[in-house]
């Protein structure tokens, strides 16, 4: 995987993660133009384009558009499926995730996506363990120092 | 704070106190700055864009001081902000160093965060890049996994090949951890190193090994990740690896055998992530390798008759089994159940599962077309989906079914797209059906209703070149003139402002065969009325009248009435009125022609007949003419995968699109500086493995040649010939975005040919042989414009002798800026290995005419066919 993004029907970048490494006007420059390709595709249409060379595979959850560009030889519905995964676990970790959720707490929601995938590939095919290893790491935030002031 | 909660912490030492004892201090010192969600709540308030950016502005300000004052205690909370701050689009570059501090704190929030921003705001492009490979260092040897499990999914998102030659120690001594969760992490990053820098895969070889005999799901599928790479990587390895085919049959068994497991479970199926990536390295074991394939074959039919196939999650596996079964060496009827399957997708009712049937059976039609030819009502069905690139995927794969046979019933359904097609569609999907009808055309009768039923239905997206065949087509079918010419005659009669080509065609055909049209027998017998003169008149002074025909129409037109004047048995009178009026018209062009056939009226009325006669027939051979049937137009991109596989179309990918402007910009750079130290050391990696293929007389080679020995001099040679740089720099760009995209391995180079040199256009070929592909020949064209004029409209066509086949990728561009480029990719199958030959057509508009050229290319050296 290149890189995946998140963003609200509105166009708002929601969160990104990239595992290629462009400058950032680059990424911007993409994101922007595929976050309008995307707003302008209609339901009718198949969740995959052909944007440049990339493969682009992409669904919408409530407001939110989850988009994901693969390589050439990556299989585009097991990508729909990793889209899946990470929306269960969002909604497992949050209870009934809605946008509001990643915006106000996008550092999790990017934890998350790096206990499933790691450099653009797919580390654990197990829920369980992924929250397992996110509410662990929580947890020794919290007595890290014990110091509950130290909110973010 | 309470002294007893440290106990907690498990890196709780020294520093850590003195940590606490700052923070201390500090706390009093410094006031608490505002928190990241009542900064995002302000954010979400501002009402306009002006507001939000004053919030913001005052914020960053806010949180730069605090970096200056080097505030620790907050450093997190601010990173945060500042990270939120970054996704909303505003520059956050100054936040880098601190997440570098937030790395090296003791605090495991600290260092979360502080690893979320490294990876957010530093890329591998980035110059700390030596200090974060420091910290990772560090936290890489941590007793805490999760401290471990940070730093190498950082090391996995932002590793750069100086990163991953530092740490690829570290992370071989990980992958051996008897920790699951470090282990998986630590394969991944081995995969990314090997990516970055495919000669450290020796390192990371013999823990490979012994991943795939884990029961940790987690484990597995990294393990089997990094093989895949590997084997794509080398073909060393994968001839190393061929050994676990049966290892890897195990595990796919057990996983679809073995009960219900709620902990792998997705909608029935058991862990269809880690089936895909065993049934893709399965196929990548197995390809071209008889015995392997064997030991897959019951395996692969297993897994495509027991999946469920009511969600997407078992078609996904499917669709995966159905990509190994078409590239190994399978069983014939396990390729029929294959194809099979992908018929039944293309029945399916979820629109991605239709696509990926389409997108699947276009790289099978060239290996098994009789098996796709089965379905071939359903692919036509297609041509109507909603969805456009379904649309697109199903036309290419029509006109890859198109035969001699079929012809007739598939041209009419093409016909039918084609009439209601979107405009984006028109232009390609015309030119392909010309081709198709030049390959199998029946009879002339049938090609030539066909060209004028394209005419109609594609209006103005008509390419030129139809209106050169059409043309050259009926001038040599004598016994259809008649016909074709009343034909168009009716089309002509209608309003055809919208069909400028069409326009072009008919007032050619009416010219030169006016006279068939009105006294010759009447093709139709259904039309009793006769065509008078005053009626072809009438039309021709709408035509040349109306605004709404080009210039070039109206040439093709006032030709035509000129011609007229001595097929006509009535006077003329009407006829040089109306050329009178040309005598006075604004374009110089017309206005010529006007005064020049006014005189054919008057003066050199004597001269009239005989220089209006009827054209010769054209003899020219056509290119892409019916005894050239491996000749395919630049908008025909079908792939042909029997012949190159996922690699071929991997290297092509690496070429175009993304990567283009990274490519450019190094051409720009190695043109400024001449070969200046950084880009030339580049370009020596990247060349490097070509270099011993490369022999010493080739002048053009020569010129990297002496790049790579002396990387440190600047090249004495640069400024020695224009078109050489040029073209050593599109080269070498190329080369450049291989490396960066998909590492492939570095094709044999051969010297480059200058196919063609006329009017300021110059073409030249660069060669290339494929190591695993000994019969192929990839050929980059590209075209510069040598002239001061942008060309428009650019089409590069091919021909080559029958014995051989030819595929053509889509070109870079279709316009040439002055002293612009376009490259296209060609790729020639030679299985006899005969001596390469090959007819090219250019047409393109420069300065508002369309120039049409053709030339035969012979001058291949035997290197790039022997």
């Amino acid at each position: 995987m290149q890189f995946m993004l998140l963003f609200s029907r509105q166009g708002k970048l929601r969160l990104q993660k990239w595992y290629v490494a462009h400058p950032d006007k680059l990424k911007k420059k993409i994101t922007r133009e595929l976050i309008t390709t995307i707003l302008a595709r209609k339901p009718k249409m198949s969740s995959f384009l052909e944007w440049k060379d990339l493969k682009v595979v992409y669904k919408r959850y409530a407001s939110l558009y989850f988009c994901c560009a693969i390589e050439q030889k990556d299989n585009e519905l097991l990508t729909l499926e990793i889209i899946h995964r990470y929306v269960e676990l969002l909604d497992k970790y949050f209870g009934s995730v809605c946008e509001l959720d990643i915006i106000f707490n996008f550092e999790k929601a990017y934890f998350i996506l790096d206990e499933l995938l790691l450099g653009g590939e797919i580390q654990e095919t197990s829920k369980k363990n992924v929250l397992k290893a996110i509410a662990a790491q929580d947890l020794l935030q919290e007595v890290s120092y014990g110091d509950t002031s130290i909110e973010l | 704070m309470n002294p007893s909660d440290h106990g907690f912490n498990p890196a709780f030492n020294m520093a850590a106190i003195k940590q606490v004892i700052n923070e201390a201090v500090e706390r009093v010192r410094m006031p608490t700055p505002m928190r990241l969600r009542d900064l995002i709540r302000q954010i979400r308030a501002a009402r306009t864009a002006a507001e939000e950016r004053a919030v913001i502005n005052k914020e960053c300000a806010y949180i730069r001081s605090t970096f200056r004052e080097e505030d620790s205690v907050w450093r997190c909370r601010n990173i945060a902000k500042l990270l939120y701050i970054h996704m909303l689009g505003y520059p956050a570059h100054f936040g880098q160093l601190e997440c570098l501090k937030l790395i090296a704190s003791q605090r495991f929030t600290d260092k979360r965060i502080g690893y979320l921003g490294a990876m957010l705001l530093l890329d591998e492009r980035q110059d700390v890049h030596l200090l974060i490979t420091n910290c990772l260092k560090n936290d890489l040897n941590s007793s805490t996994q999760f401290v471990v499990g940070l730093a190498l999914c950082t090391l996995g998102a932002i590793a750069s090949p100086e990163m991953s030659r530092d740490l690829a120690s570290e992370v071989e001594r990980l992958m051996k951890s008897p920790n699951a969760y470090i282990r998986k992490k630590a394969a991944l990053c081995a995969f990314r190193i090997i990516c970055k820098v495919p000669e450290l895969m020796e390192i990371f070889l013999p823990a490979t090994r012994s991943l795939l005999s884990e029961k940790n799901h987690g484990v597995l599928i990294t393990g089997v990740t990094l093989i895949t790479e590997m084997c794509e990587n080398s073909p060393d390895t994968l001839s190393h690896f061929k050994k676990i085919v049966p290892n890897l049959v195990r595990i796919l068994k057990n996983l679809i055998l073995a009960g219900y497991s709620p902990e792998h479970d997705v909608s029935g199926v058991s862990d269809p992530f880690l089936q895909v990536k065993i049934l893709r390295l399965l196929r990548i074991l197995g390809k071209n390798d008889a015995e392997a394939s064997e030991a897959m074959n019951d395996i692969l039919a297993q897994v495509a008759t027991n999946t469920e196939t009511s969600k997407n999650v078992g078609n996904t596996i499917l669709y995966e089994t159905v990509l190994s079964i078409m590239d190994i060496k399978s069983e014939s009827g396990l390729r029929v159940l294959a194809v099979n399957i992908l018929g039944r997708f293309l029945l399916n009712n979820d629109k991605n599962i239709r696509y990926v049937a389409l997108n699947t059976l276009l790289k099978t039609v060239y290996i098994d077309t009789s098996a796709v030819q089965r379905h071939r009502s359903t692919i036509l069905e297609c041509l109507k989906d909603p969805d456009v690139s379904i649309r697109r995927r199903a036309l290419e794969l029509s006109f890859a079914l198109v035969n001699s046979n079929n012809i007739r019933t598939m041209m009419k359904e093409l016909l039918v797209f084609l009439d209601k097609a979107d405009p984006e569609f028109k232009a390609q999907c015309s030119s392909s059906i010309v081709l198709s009808a030049e390959r199998f055309s029946p009879n002339k009768r049938w090609h030539l209703d066909t060209l004028l039923k394209v005419l109609v239905a594609a209006g103005n997206y008509v390419r030129d070149d139809v209106v050169s065949c059409t043309i050259q087509l009926v001038s040599e079918s004598t016994s259809q003139q008649g016909y074709i010419v009343e034909q168009l005659w009716h089309a002509l009669e209608q309003d055809t402002m919208d069909r400028q080509p069409l326009t072009q065609v008919a007032t050619w055909c009416i010219g030169e065969y006016g006279d068939l049209l009105l006294y010759g027998p009447s093709a139709s017998e259904d039309n009793a009325i006769r065509i008078t003169e005053d009626d072809v008149i009438a039309v021709y002074q709408r035509l040349l009248w109306s605004t709404q025909n080009t210039i070039i129409t109206k040439q093709y037109a006032l030709l035509s009435l000129t011609k007229l004047s001595t097929r006509f048995h009535a006077g003329n009178g009407k006829i040089c009125q109306i050329i009178d009026t040309f005598g006075s018209h604004l374009h110089i062009e017309l206005q010529q022609r006007g005064v020049e056939f006014s005189q054919l009226f008057r003066k050199y009325e004597h001269l009239r007949p005989a220089l209006l006669e009827r054209m010769p027939p054209l003899e020219t051979a056509r290119p892409t003419g019916a005894n050239n049937p491996a000749a395919v137009t630049n908008g025909e991109t079908s792939e042909d995968l029997d012949a190159t596989g996922d690699e071929g179309n991997l290297l092509i990918d690496g070429r175009k699109g993304f990567g283009e402007s990274e490519a450019h910009d190094s051409n720009a750079l190695l043109v400024l500086l001449g070969g200046a130290d950084s880009v030339e050391n580049d370009v020596t990696h990247q060349k490097e493995p070509s270099k011993p293929a490369s022999t010493d007389n080739q002048d053009l080679l020569d010129l990297l040649g002496g790049l790579d020995l002396n990387s440190s001099a600047p090249v004495p040679v640069a400024v020695q010939n224009n078109n050489n740089i040029l073209h050593n720099t599109n080269q070498s760009s190329n080369f450049l975005v291989d490396g960066l995209l998909n590492n492939e391995p570095v094709t044999k180079n051969l010297p480059s040919i200058t196919a063609y040199e006329k009017n300021g256009l110059k073409i030249v070929f660069l060669l290339e042989r494929l190591p695993e592909n000994p019969n192929m020949t990839v050929i980059t064209m590209s075209a510069t414009n040598e002239t001061l004029n942008p060309m428009s409209e650019f089409l590069f066509q091919a021909a080559v002798p029958k014995t051989f086949q030819l595929q053509m990728l889509s070109p870079s561009s279709t316009v040439l800026a002055p002293a612009d480029q376009v490259t296209q990719v060609l790729r020639i199958t030679n299985p006899n290995k005969t001596a390469l030959r090959m007819r090219i057509r250019v047409s393109y508009s420069a300065g508002g005419t369309t120039i049409q050229d053709q030339a035969e290319v012979n001058n291949f050296p035997p290197e790039s066919w022997q």
